[in-house]
């Protein structure tokens, strides 16, 4: 195995390019590194992508806030521009692990981990969120829920690397907010999670809405129908039931070691209503 | 494999060592540095007891590779205590009984550590958190986050 | 040669005095003192080691040209081995030696439980369990080893398989053991089966005293598989040279158990293996059997070279050290003013694949807390293919009191009692005939429930989706053999040598008593354990017995040293022994017209030594029989949350008796640390077996024990009724307080969900489906 760890992002694509054997990009490494560790997989290259100093960037840019892919989510989580704006994705990304391994997870990792319960992305699905992408071919964009094909596989390309995540820019009275369930208080993988992003109108009625759930299918789920179920309400109950059994209706989970089909299907719809309440109340209704 | 030079930083002092590419941090620490405060409880991040600061942030020494720490500042629990002078974490964790086996003990205070450089005045729910990726199995916890609290007392001058 | 039974942590009869040189049977042993020490809390000696990271525990140890050993599992749940190849691995450059069954000859001379350690270290014919060992590599770097285990062929036979404790007791179950014919049955059984051995308790008439209840309760509760989960893995250093003699370094509870083990596996003397215990990270019962020890030595043997040997937490999960699942039946009755007429209860326990004395455990521990005219248990231990089951704090009490304290539970809600008054009612006290033979001497359940029913925990207001739920947990205790030495050193300070591993402070305990007794300063006293070469035998530190049978032979040793000084210091006045006594840590004149005579020192005595007779010391070996029985009540709060079934324990309550809490903020981590584990233990851990009968969650990530975050403080409460049998009152402190909590939180659950739960863990599934079928029943 060789490990390298280039200044640039050209430098890095070239080298994941001309690989002939197993090429892996490290970012946080929190993933990799355990895979190899159990031996699921052999790399015959690793390209640490944390010496390339643009990737650990925040910026805010005329069409809206990009988060550099090296960026560690405790970092993320120190940034105040990101906590104002989408409250929802921080969660998401400061969720992961404990804060050792917040001191190395990244969101581009969590989004290439393609983990069908990664806690980054349903936040990011939720958020019409964007993975800019670069490779032997140039650049470009890919909505965030389109980056998993299915567990633990990408539709990212041979030698293409995530280099930032691109968050549209917020319209007033906007917030988000991400729950999942776990056993445990921390160190647990999501049995189930949902994301909900609203915009208000001046009179607190939702005006937009979009609602993610997580480790209910093999990829995180955007589900319009419980968004619409919100749209031109102020969250009464019976719009949060609409809600929640639409979320239910788009579950398709399984059986395993972490819970049943049965219930991440019920709190899938437990967790959407709180989130859409936290998200509500965030965007100044009451 | 061909072994890969660092040159690095610990506890304060230069350190130069050939790794092979695909290993951890830990096995460097304990296997080649002679460094064996650092524990491997799990291998994958799970428990804590690798705990160690990669310039100033709170990793698992078993989640990062060697060759990552070329350049960097690492910090161990044995960079902890200064000269005889313990550290008031590792003198308060005798004082409150907050080991029992102690094979948690490194970790929890490197963590906890970090926790309070970033909030002087935690709460307990805030330690509780601060610490919970670290795991420890014969306290239950409750001495631990007493003699955090203590530290975090001292440490303030309150 | 004499055989070592692995289990023997109950020590079921409760009356005789320890045997001793010294303290003559007839002297009685506890004498009313006050103490000056004993009772204080200073500094542990290894704190300064643990928190600077020089304490060496089992990995942190290396030798000269070692090499690095693992293991080759099997990844079937049973399987004949019909052959390995080792051959293109043994030929991989830097491998150094590769072993499999046929390295490890059967010198177990028809000892049944040695075979199965053997089988167990390292499978036979048949690979038993997920996780098996089958062989084992010793090469030059842990990459080479890797790299050797994928070039090793093993030809397996699939067979049917069966890892759950209720599918394998069924007819047409697949046999783990065609040997096995159920022990304990008259007539013994023609046929094999799953079952390997029927034990039953108890005394009076059950079904009359049914018929005279009012009330009869019953029902099934089921608990899954737990792992110890210490956070060490096991690891060891083996150098066996070609003169024979070996050397083990080892993170174990019982180095001369392991050394037996070891020696008698690998057909050496024992005189012949030196084994040293390392710190330990972490035991809990786990560290008291012997897993790839004996593979590290036979490897090294193999290599002449030492070999370190890790296992990694897969492996530790796999292939150490579960609990049982259980099965547990429970019959109660009472009549409405609250007596219980009569108990009856059979427990099936897994074993893994090898026969254990685990349903033995629970069906005597089962009713331990009450006094019962009629009882009856009956224990059964279940074959099933998951890892051999072992000790695991309290072993076997915690399901069986899980069961037995829900039904207690509901029998109280049925007549309207409360629950905790139904207990007081039904205590067992002194002059008690416990359910498992023994009579009662002074006990502490009853206290326990008193300062329950008193304690503010009980009055306490509790929220909206809150419940309250108690219960209460009997532990043996075990003594045992025991060997220690105390040293006087020149300048007076004191050495004290044991060989009972230190897992949670006792070096310091230690050190308090023998300070006490001798009158000196704690910070004079050092505690330092000792090898295998060192001492005689000690038994393990198991049945938490470790504080309380040592603690016992070195006051012996102290007033056997005590003698020694009092006849220097007559010889150094020139007085007739008998005119010198000890007291506060000096030797004083008392005959006619001494008064002159200045008190001397332990110090001044001994920079005398050289001159006087030579070195002081003391040393006891006793079997230290009368380890007091321990009780305990606990009390929780939890918050149930209705759409998730996601529990919090929101306050937690212990109250034990310690008999004589030596250390006392040792003690509470003892209460506390159990309490936690129970809290894992009943809320979200559990090994969970896919249908391919392989373990599915050998991680921390989803073997989920609690994190900081999942607890709230632990309060303790400790109670002193001495222990008849021991000169401080001593109990075993360790074990009891993992008994209540399976029990007492899934009283609360039950209660702060209205819904009744059998099946531990309550996971946020299985809680959330109870609520849902209760509410759809309409209850």
């Amino acid at each position: 195995m060789r490990y390298e760890a280039p200044a640039t992002v050209s430098a890095a694509v070239s080298l994941l390019a001309k690989e002939k054997g197993q090429a892996f990009v490290m970012a946080g490494g929190t993933d990799l590194l355990v895979k190899m560790k159990s031996g699921l997989v052999e790399p015959d290259l690793i390209v640490d992508i944390k010496r390339i100093k643009p990737l650990h960037e925040v910026k805010k840019t005329a069409s809206g806030i990009t988060i550099g892919a090296a960026l560690c989510n405790a970092a993320l989580g120190e940034n105040a521009l990101l906590r104002k704006f989408w409250p929802g994705v921080v969660e998401g990304a400061t969720l992961i692990g404990s804060k050792q391994v917040q001191g190395r997870c990244t969101m581009a990792g969590n989004l290439c981990n393609a983990s069908p319960a990664g806690d980054a992305v349903p936040a990011l699905v939720a958020a019409g969120a964007k993975a800019v992408i670069q490779g032997p071919k140039g650049k470009r964009k890919l909505a965030i829920r389109d980056v998993p094909a299915g567990p633990g596989r990408t539709n990212l390309k041979k030698g293409e690397i995530i280099t930032s995540i691109e968050l549209p820019k917020r319209e007033a009275r906007s917030a988000d907010a991400y729950l999942r369930f776990i056993p445990r208080t921390e160190m647990d993988i999501a049995v189930v999670s949902a994301a909900v992003n609203l915009t208000l109108d001046a009179k607190g009625v939702v005006r937009k809405a979009a609602v993610a759930l997580g480790a209910v299918a093999p990829t995180v789920l955007d589900v319009p129908a419980a968004a619409r179920a919100l749209v031109g309400t102020k969250l009464d109950d019976a719009a949060l039931e609409k809600m929640a059994a639409a979320a239910r209706a788009a579950c398709r989970p399984i059986d395993d070691k972490r819970g049943t089909a049965a219930f991440r299907t019920q709190v899938a719809g437990v967790l959407a209503q709180r989130a859409a309440r936290t998200a509500y109340a965030r965007a100044g209704g009451k | 494999m061909a072994g890969i030079h660092v040159t690095t930083t610990i506890n304060g002092d230069a350190v130069e060592f050939v790794c092979q590419p695909d290993e951890t941090l830990l096995d460097v620490l304990r296997n080649r540095l002679g460094l064996t405060g650092a524990k491997e409880g799990c291998g994958t991040g799970d428990c804590g007891a690798c705990s160690v600061m990669v310039d100033d942030r709170l990793t698992c020494s078993c989640l990062v590779l060697g060759a990552e720490a070329e350049g960097r500042a690492i910090e161990t629990v044995e960079g902890l205590a200064q000269g005889t002078e313990l550290h008031p974490l590792q003198r308060l964790f005798i004082e409150h009984a907050a080991l029992q086996c102690g094979i948690c003990t490194p970790g929890v205070l490197i963590a906890a550590k970090a926790l309070l450089e970033k909030n002087p005045d935690p709460s307990e729910e805030e330690i509780r958190f601060g610490l919970a990726g670290n795991l420890c199995r014969c306290t239950g916890y409750d001495k631990i986050v007493r003699a955090v609290q203590a530290a975090a007392r001292e440490m303030r001058g309150a | 040669m004499a055989t070592l039974k692995e289990n023997n942590l109950a020590n079921p009869t409760e009356a005789s005095p320890p045997t001793t040189s010294e303290a003559g049977p007839h002297e009685p042993l506890l004498v009313k003192r006050d103490f000056k020490t004993v009772g204080t809390r200073p500094l542990r000696p290894d704190g300064v080691d643990k928190v600077t990271g020089r304490a060496r525990y089992g990995a942190d140890h290396n030798l000269p040209g070692q090499l690095v050993g693992l293991v080759l599992r099997s990844p079937h749940a049973h399987a004949r081995i019909k052959g390995i190849d080792t051959a293109k691995a043994a030929k991989l450059a830097g491998v150094k030696a590769v072993i499999t069954a046929a390295d490890l000859p059967d010198h177990t001379g028809g000892d049944e439980s040695l075979f199965d350690i053997l089988d167990n270290c390292m499978a036979r014919d048949v690979a038993r369990y997920d996780g098996h060992a089958v062989a084992a590599v010793a090469a030059v770097d842990a990459a080479t080893a890797r790299a050797a285990l994928k070039l090793i062929k093993v030809n397996y036979e699939v067979l049917p398989h069966v890892t759950d404790v209720d599918e394998a007791v069924k007819p047409g179950a697949p046999l783990i053991n065609k040997k096995n014919f159920t022990r304990g049955v008259e007539p013994a059984p023609a046929k094999p089966s799953n079952i390997a051995k029927r034990s039953t308790f108890g005394h009076g008439d059950v079904a009359a005293g049914f018929r005279h209840a009012d009330v009869i309760i019953e029902r099934t509760y089921r608990t899954e598989q737990t792992h110890q989960g210490y956070i060490e893995p096991h690891a060891c250093v083996a150098s066996v040279s070609p003169d024979g003699t070996g050397e083990l370094w080892v993170c174990t509870q019982g180095h001369f158990a392991y050394r037996q083990w070891c020696a008698a596996i690998l057909g050496m003397d024992v005189a012949k293996l030196r084994v040293t215990s390392s710190e330990i990270g972490g035991g809990f019962g786990g560290k008291t059997h012997i897993w790839m020890e004996p593979l590290a030595l036979a490897l090294s043997r193999k290599a002449n070279r030492p070999v370190k040997m890790v296992m990694s937490r897969d492996e530790v999960f796999r292939a150490s050290g579960p609990t049982s699942a259980t099965s547990i039946d429970v019959k109660l009755g009472v009549t409405k003013d609250g007596t219980i007429t009569a108990a009856s209860s059979t427990l099936r326990y897994s074993n893994g694949p090898y026969f254990g004395m685990w349903a033995e455990l629970g069906a005597m521990t089962a009713f331990a807390c009450y006094d019962l005219k009629n009882v009856e248990t009956i224990g059964l231990e279940v074959l099933v293919n998951r890892p051999k089951v072992a000790a695991y704090r309290a072993p076997s009490a915690p399901e069986a009191a899980f069961a037995i304290e829900s039904a207690v539970d509901e029998a109280a809600k049925a007549i309207g009692m409360d629950p905790v008054d139904f207990r007081i009612r039904n205590a067992a006290r002194e002059g008690s005939r416990a359910s498992y033979g023994p009579v009662y001497g002074p006990i502490g359940i009853g206290p326990t429930l008193e300062a329950a029913r008193n304690h503010p925990h009980m009055k306490a207001p509790l929220g909206p989706h809150q419940g309250r739920g108690m219960a209460c947990g009997f532990w043996f205790n075990f003594g045992g053999q025991t060997c220690s030495d105390l040293n006087i050193g020149v300048d007076g300070t004191v050495t004290l040598s044991v060989g009972t591993i230190d897992v949670g402070g006792s070096r310091a305990s230690l050190a308090l008593c023998v300070a006490e007794e001798l009158g000196i300063p704690y910070d004079q006293v050092r505690c330092t354990v000792a090898d295998t070469g060192t001492l005689g035998h000690n038994d393990m530190t198991d049945g938490s017995r470790g504080t309380f049978s040592s603690s016992m032979a070195l006051i012996f040793a102290a007033r056997n040293a005590i003698k020694v000084l009092t006849a220097r210091a007559a010889q150094m006045w020139e007085i007739p022994l008998g005119e010198v006594v000890w007291k506060d840590g000096h030797a004083h004149a008392t005959g006619e017209g001494q008064g002159n005579l200045a008190p001397l020192s332990l110090k001044e005595i001994a920079a005398a030594a050289p001159t006087t007779g030579g070195p002081i010391a003391g040393h006891a070996e006793i079997t230290a029989d009368g380890a007091g029985v321990s009780f305990a009540t606990h009390i929780c709060d939890v918050e149930v949350d209705p759409e998730t079934g996601r529990t919090r324990v929101v306050r937690y309550t212990v109250i034990q008796d310690a008999g004589k809490a030596v250390h006392p903020a040792y003690v509470e981590g003892q209460y506390q640390g159990g309490a936690a584990q129970g809290i894992g233990w009943a809320l979200n851990e559990e090994y969970v077996y896919g249908k391919d009968g392989r373990l599915q969650n050998p991680t921390f990530l989803d073997y989920r024990i609690p994190v900081c975050s999942d607890l709230p403080m632990i309060d303790t409460q400790i109670l002193e009724i001495p222990n008849p049998n021991h000169p401080y009152g001593v109990r075993g402190v360790g074990e009891t307080s993992i008994v209540p909590p399976l029990a007492a939180i899934a009283n609360a659950v039950s209660n702060a969900a209205g819904v009744r739960m059998t099946h531990i863990p309550m996971s946020p599934p299985r809680v959330l489906k109870a609520m849902m079928s209760a509410d759809k029943l309409g209850t």
